[in-house]
This record gives C-alpha cells, sequence and structure tokens, in this order.
C-alpha cells in the first residue's frame, strides 16, 4: 500500500484570527483513490485543502508530495505540480468560452506569439471528449448550467495534468443525473490513477463513491476509515463526538401563543415548501449544514428577497411581506448572520446604528433629539453590555463579539415582538457568546418569540426549546419540547444529511 | 469619532476659504469691497443651491449629471410661460419647480427601482432634458420679465442692502440642513450611503429615500434656475452647461465623500464659496476664463488628494 501513497500532510496547524482553525492535523491519499473528507461546518475541511491547493500558505506542517516535501506557497505552483481545486463557488470567467476558461492562465500560443486558437480549440474538445461532456468548447460559460460548469472546471483541472483534484462539495448545485454524470467521470478518473478529494455532507454520496473517509473535527485530525470496514452511523459519532458543555444556561419558560407561523414557504430551488411556527417565551432553534436553505429562509421570511408562494401569519393574521420594512412593522427583526456586510454600517458611530431602526423614539415635536437619543442608546448599550468608551465611537473599531451586541441592540430598540438571530455567535469569544445565550434567556422570560439559526449542534441542543433540522431546502426533521433534552446528536445529523429516510 | 472628524475636515476647509480671501485681497485691492464681495456671493448662489441637492445626493452613494439641463429645461419653460403665455410670475416658478421635481423621479425611479448605475440613468436624462430644452426653445432666447420676477435675482430685502437671492440660499441651506440634522429623511440619507445593504435590512424603505434625494436633487437645481434666469433677465437655450461638474467640484471641495455617508452641507457651502472667490479673484487679475477652468480643476484634484491622504493617515494610524 506504501507505494501508492502520494500525498502525506502531516502535523499542519493555521491559525485565523480569534480561532486555531487547523490544530495538528494531518490527512493523506493514495493514487487513484477517492477520499471523503467529512466534518461539521467549521471543522477545517475547507481550511487544509485550501492549503494544500495554494491558498491558505500562512500554515505550518509538514507537505509530503510524489516522497517530496514541499511547501505550498502559490495556486499556481500547486497547479503546475498537478494538484487543482474545483470550489464550491465556480472560478469561471462567464462572458468567455468554454475552451478559454480551460486555458485560462497557459494558452497554447503560436511562433510570434499570438494565441492558438485552434490549437486550443482542439485540446479543449480532447479535454471535453476524455470526460465524455458533450458541451460545445466554443460556448458561452454564461450559456450553461451548473452541471456543465462542473464539467468545465473539471476539465480544466485536467488540463494541468493534475494527479490530484480536489473536489468542494462538487454536488450542492446539481440535478440528479448531473451527479450520476460526474460519478461516472470520478470513476474514469480513478482508472486514471488521479487521486480525488471529495468533501461533501451528503452521507449517502459518500458511501457510493468514497474508497476512504477522513474525518475532522474542531480542527483536529479525528480518524480515516475504509468505506468497507465503516458504518454511517460509526461515522456521524466520529463526526459529532463530544459532550454537551454546560456553558449553555437554560431557562424554563412556559411557552405561549403562536406568534409567527409560516406555511409553504417557496424560493426556487433554495426552498421547498417549507411550514413552521415560532411560539413566544420560546426559542426555536434551526439546525443544518452549509447551504441547507436556513439563511435563505430568514431572509424569505423577513421580505429581505423575494418569495415564490407561501403565507406568513403573525399573530395568526396573515401578513404579506414584500420588504424588510414590512417584516419590521409586522414586528419581526432579523439579525444577520453578516454583521460587517449587512448588520452595521461600519464607518458610523454606535448611536447612528443603533437609532436607525426605530427614530420615532428619539424624536420630539422639532425632530430627532440628541438628548433622546443618548439616553435611549445609553440604555440599550447597558441592557447588551457593549464595552465601548463612547456612544460615539466608530463600529469599525470594536471586537466582532461587541459589534454582534451592537446589533443586538439595535433590534432591541425596534422592540419587534419575533426576534430572528441568525448564526448568533459565529465568530465571537466564548465569553461573549454566553453573554449572548443569556440575553436570548431574558429576551425568551420576556414572552418574546425568539427563532435562532446556527450551524453548531452543541448550540442548537443546548439553547434551543424546538429544533428544526433542515436539508437542502427542506425541513427533514423537529424535536419537540418533550425530547430535545434527550435527543441523540447523531439522529439530527442524520436528518441535517438526509439519511433519516430508512 | 465620527462628528470629531467631521469638524476637523470642516475646519480645513475653511482654513483654505480664509487663506484665500487673505491672498485675494493682498492681491487686489477692489477685493475686500463690499460691492465685490456682494458681488462673489451673487456669483457664488445659482451653484451653491445646485450643490445642496447634489450633496443629498452624493450623500446616498449617486450622481447627479442632470442638473445643468434640468436648469435650463424648467427655466426655458417658466420663461415662455411667463412671456409669451402671460402667466403670473408665481404660478410659473411653481411650474418651473414642478418640471425639476419630475425630472429628478425619474432619475430617483431609474435608480432605485431600475437599479441602474447613476452614472448611467443622470446622464442619459442630462441627455433628454437638453434635447426637450433645445426643441422648446427653437434656438431662441427668451427675454423680458415681470418685475416682481426680476427681484428674485436682483432685487434686495426691502430696507437693507441684503440680496433676495442670498437670503434665498441660506434658507434652503437652513432648511436641507435641518432634514438632514433632525428629521428620518437625514439619518436614512446618511445610513444608506454608509451601507445599503445594511440599512435596507433594517426595514427602511430604501428606494423610496433614494429617489426622494433625486427629487430634491431636482426641486434644487429648478429653484437655482429661477435664480438665474431672473438674475439674467432671460432664459437662454444653452443654460447651465457643465453647471453639474461646478456642484460636484462644490460638495467634493467641501469634503461630501463619493462613496457616500461622509460629509456635511456646510462644507459644501464653503467648497461653494472657495469656487467663488476663485474665479472672482481670477476675475480681478485678468486671467481668462479659460485658464479659471484649469485652475478649477486642479483645485478639485487636489482636494480629493488631500482627503484621500487623510483617510489613509487615520487608517494608518488605527492599525498600529
Amino acid at each position: 500500500m506504501k507505494e501508492k501513497l502520494i500525498l502525506e500532510m502531516e502535523d499542519i496547524s493555521i491559525q485565523f484570527p480569534g480561532v486555531l482553525a487547523l490544530d495538528h492535523a494531518r490527512f493523506d491519499l493514495r493514487r487513484g483513490e477517492v477520499h471523503v473528507l467529512l466534518g461539521e461546518n467549521g471543522a477545517g475541511k475547507s481550511t487544509i485543502m485550501k492549503i494544500l491547493s495554494g491558498i491558505n500558505t500562512d500554515y505550518s506542517g509538514k507537505v509530503i508530495y510524489k516522497s517530496e516535501e514541499i511547501q505550498c506557497k502559490n495556486v499556481q505552483e500547486q497547479k503546475r505540480r498537478g494538484i487543482s481545486m474545483i470550489f464550491q463557488e465556480m472560478n469561471l470567467l462567464r462572458n468567455l468560452s468554454v475552451a478559454e476558461n480551460i486555458f485560462m492562465s497557459q494558452r497554447p500560443t503560436t511562433k510570434i506569439g499570438n494565441i492558438a486558437w485552434k490549437t486550443m480549440m482542439k485540446n479543449a474538445r480532447k479535454l471535453l471528449d476524455s470526460i465524455g461532456s458533450d458541451i460545445s468548447e466554443k460556448a458561452l460559460v454564461s450559456t450553461l448550467s451548473v452541471g456543465q460548469m462542473q464539467m468545465v472546471e473539471i476539465a480544466k483541472a485536467l488540463s494541468y495534468e493534475s494527479d490530484i483534484i480536489i473536489m468542494d462539495e462538487p454536488t450542492s448545485a446539481l440535478t440528479e443525473k448531473e451527479v450520476d454524470n460526474l460519478f461516472r467521470i470520478i470513476s474514469t478518473l480513478k482508472e486514471e490513477d488521479v487521486a480525488i478529494v471529495y468533501i461533501s455532507h451528503r452521507m449517502e454520496e459518500i458511501m457510493k463513491i468514497s474508497d476512504r473517509i477522513t474525518i475532522f473535527r474542531d480542527g483536529k485530525y479525528i480518524a480515516t476509515k475504509d468505506k468497507t470496514e465503516t458504518t454511517i452511523d460509526e461515522i456521524i459519532a466520529l463526526m459529532v463526538g463530544r459532550e454537551l458543555q454546560d456553558y449553555y444556561p437554560r431557562i424554563q419558560v412556559k411557552p405561549g401563543d403562536k406568534r409567527l407561523e409560516v406555511k409553504n414557504i417557496r424560493q426556487g430551488n433554495t426552498l421547498k415548501n417549507l411550514s413552521f411556527y415560532a411560539r413566544e417565551g420560546e426559542i426555536t432553534g434551526f439546525y443544518g449544514l452549509m447551504g441547507a436553505g436556513r439563511t435563505e429562509l430568514m431572509r424569505a421570511v423577513f421580505g429581505a428577497d423575494t418569495i415564490d408562494g407561501g403565507d406568513i401569519y403573525v399573530n395568526g393574521k396573515q401578513k404579506k411581506i414584500r420588504s424588510c420594512k414590512a417584516a419590521k412593522d409586522s414586528g419581526i427583526a432579523l439579525l444577520t448572520e453578516d454583521r460587517k456586510h449587512q448588520g452595521l454600517v461600519l464607518d458610523f458611530d454606535l448611536n447612528a446604528n443603533m437609532s436607525v431602526t426605530n427614530l420615532a423614539k428619539i424624536m420630539n415635536a422639532f425632530g430627532i433629539n440628541s438628548k433622546k437619543e443618548n439616553r435611549n442608546s445609553q440604555q440599550l448599550v447597558d441592557i447588551v453590555n457593549v464595552k465601548t468608551p463612547s456612544l460615539k465611537q466608530v463600529v469599525k473599531n470594536l471586537s466582532g463579539g461587541n459589534q454582534q451586541k451592537v446589533v443586538i441592540a439595535k433590534w432591541l430598540n425596534s422592540e419587534s415582538s419575533i426576534i430572528i438571530f441568525d448564526e448568533p455567535t459565529r465568530g465571537i469569544d466564548v465569553g461573549s457568546k454566553v453573554e449572548i445565550y443569556k440575553l436570548m434567556n431574558q429576551l425568551k422570560k420576556e414572552q418574546k418569540a425568539i427563532i435562532m439559526v446556527s450551524s453548531e449542534l452543541t448550540e442548537c441542543m443546548g439553547i434551543s426549546d424546538r429544533l428544526y433540522i433542515m436539508h437542502e431546502g427542506k425541513i427533514t426533521g423537529c424535536i419537540d419540547e418533550d425530547r430535545i433534552r434527550n435527543v441523540s446528536e447523531e439522529e439530527i445529523i442524520k436528518y441535517a444529511t438526509g439519511s433519516a429516510d430508512e | 469619532m465620527k462628528k470629531l472628524r467631521f469638524s476637523i475636515n470642516n475646519i480645513a476647509t475653511l482654513v483654505v476659504l480664509l487663506v484665500l480671501l487673505l491672498v485675494m485681497s493682498i492681491l487686489s485691492p477692489v477685493f475686500f469691497k463690499s460691492a465685490n464681495l456682494i458681488n462673489v456671493m451673487q456669483q457664488v448662489t445659482v451653484n451653491a443651491i445646485v450643490a445642496v441637492g447634489m450633496t443629498v445626493v452624493i450623500l446616498t452613494g449617486g450622481i447627479d449629471l442632470s442638473v445643468g439641463s434640468i436648469i435650463a429645461l424648467s427655466g426655458m419653460i417658466m420663461a415662455k410661460m411667463m412671456v409669451e403665455g402671460d402667466m403670473n410670475s408665481v404660478a410659473a416658478i411653481f411650474v418651473g419647480i414642478l418640471i425639476g421635481a419630475v425630472c429628478g423621479l425619474i432619475n430617483g425611479f431609474l435608480i432605485a427601482k431600475c437599479k441602474l448605475q447613476p452614472m448611467i440613468a443622470t446622464l442619459g436624462i442630462m441627455q433628454v432634458a437638453r434635447g426637450v430644452d433645445l426643441t422648446i426653445a427653437q434656438g431662441r432666447t427668451v427675454s423680458g420679465f415681470k418685475p416682481f420676477f426680476r427681484k428674485i435675482g436682483v432685487g434686495t430685502i426691502p430696507g437693507t442692502t441684503i440680496p433676495v437671492q442670498i437670503v434665498l440660499m441660506l434658507v434652503i441651506y437652513l432648511l436641507i440642513f435641518y432634514l438632514l440634522r433632525y428629521r428620518k429623511f437625514g439619518r436614512y440619507i446618511y445610513s444608506i450611503g454608509g451601507n445599503e445593504e445594511a440599512t435596507r435590512l433594517s426595514g427602511v424603505n430604501v428606494e423610496r429615500y433614494k429617489m426622494m434625494a433625486y427629487v430634491l436633487c431636482g426641486v434644487t437645481a429648478a429653484i437655482a434656475s429661477v435664480v438665474m434666469t431672473a438674475k439674467l433677465n432671460s432664459a437662454v437655450p444653452t443654460a447651465g452647461e457643465g453647471y453639474e461638474l461646478d456642484a460636484v467640484s462644490s460638495s467634493v471641495i467641501g469634503g461630501i465623500s463619493l462613496t457616500g455617508g461622509v460629509g456635511s452641507l456646510w462644507g459644501t457651502l464653503m467648497g461653494a464659496m472657495i469656487i467663488g472667490v476663485i474665479k472672482n479673484g481670477l476675475n480681478l487679475l485678468n486671467v481668462s476664463s479659460y485658464l479659471q477652468q484649469v485652475v478649477t480643476g486642479i483645485i478639485v484634484i487636489v482636494a480629493v488628494l488631500a482627503d484621500a491622504f487623510k483617510t489613509k493617515a487615520v487608517g494608518r494610524k488605527k492599525s498600529n
């Protein structure tokens, strides 16, 4: 076996602001195998592959490729060595032809340096034929389907005569037929001794095409298993494998009436007929893996994106919510996942950021009153405990946790009765996390209806009173308040990976 | 912190203005005569009024290139109605302003609802409005207004020597300052310029406020047109050409950031005065109007460079 090894990565660590994204992780790869990398969001799967493909360069550790120790310094060099990565969000230039995209950085040229169009077209055709694709090499990329673009990406990777091809969730946007086609190509590549790293969340897929499976958790290497020697249950247990920590301060409140009820909401391919409700005095959790459609669902409910259909009821009354303003006026608040770009005006001070949701509150007959504004802002800052030298501080200069608290304060200011938190604790330190949980509990006590979207399973289980689980635009499971205390993580992961049908 | 930077900015602009006044009065003995100072102010008013609306639009992160054409179009229609239609002056002024508002509404609709680039939308309307103006005018200048109308441009407040147009300009500045500082309108305009998506997700009707900004810009252009037409005692088909650039320059010199969300109206007023003083001074020094354009252009570039340099310096200090 040993001589078939093409790659060994050992003792790999990398530090991102605030987190150790990889902690002495390792990974190896054999020629002609499909090796699946598995783990929860933030486990470090994509990170280690970005190191290998030369994107994350600030790492420490040893990479041995074809029996030689190498430094992964830049993407072009790695590609020349034969390591290519195909990204979830594809890197194609939409206004150029398929052939031009395939030979993006290595255009064949004639003797005097002109582009050799004929050669390029011919070679592109050959590559496309080799993977059994009938896409025209002359077609514009913008006219292709997502599946076809994936084919172009693969052809592009092959044009470097890659020995390793890394695919990051390649099937997340593909139709069933396209997935079958991709799997066929993967088998062809295997026969040609190409090693494939396959990152995916879909259990059934993984069991179908993988040879070996490596599991990461919290930036650490956990285990590598031969597919033939393992089961889905074992893999899920390895993915999760930790105790519920006790820093989730749950409190008991008797839930009241349904504040928000959503029925059959639909949106293109992202939301497929979802229904759910949220009650006052209750934290309703939403768990799902990347791309499950949780953020899209909340944005749709909040009127940030248009929907194709579905009904929204607030306090039992049907509401037409076509804009964020309409949502706010109905008493809904959305604390967006991306606070820097969607939650805050970074160059403005705390006052301006917090007041904007409820200016009427700080106005008198003449207009906005700065005394009233300062008093109101000070109250909000005290409630959420923002650490800031002054209300005139520009929020850009606050830490992530404090910025998140400003976002919370901003929406407390709107006095909404339904508050949606989208990934409220992402990227903030543990201390702030606990403070945010306590705030959510406080709001629960005040009979608000709280919705929390999270990718952290322990958080979902520790804080929510009821939990919905999503997978590919559908709600695949719901754990109600009687079961939330003793549900297993394995069960939830099964729902989240869409493998709970049996 | 934000407020502090604004005031430093305003003080810097004020210092530049004072230095200019000093230099001019040394170079030209007649400069500081009160007659000339009033002259300067009178030259400033039209541009300063146009610049108010321009500033509001730039604060949202947009730009309005059509103001020059709006000046010509609404001035021409106003004049025709008064001279050829024998319409009451007040009614004609009202119609003129309405035309400005409609042009602004079209701009705003194209930008806010149809999501066109502000530069492209207003460039188009600039051409359309100019074309309509030239068609209506048929190449002829319209002149001969009633004394009441002329007073707006050349009259003084009864019992004083203060020109009506200067009072009008100051009233507009106070009014818009109030709107920007003390009403929801202002908060939303700044917020949209600071981060449009975050503002929309805060439950603000962004489209509506963006449209209001362009309507306001059209209205101030039309008011400027009233002042200018009254001052010249005629409506010229080619009026207002290049005024959009003067208005943008005034805003930029006054510290309004073209990316939106930053700056104050007082900066714009000083920016307009700086341009006015330079033009007046160069006139007194017998510099040709061609060369004056060169000087104005250089000043705009220097102002923007100074602002970029300052921002960079602040950024460096923060990262250390």
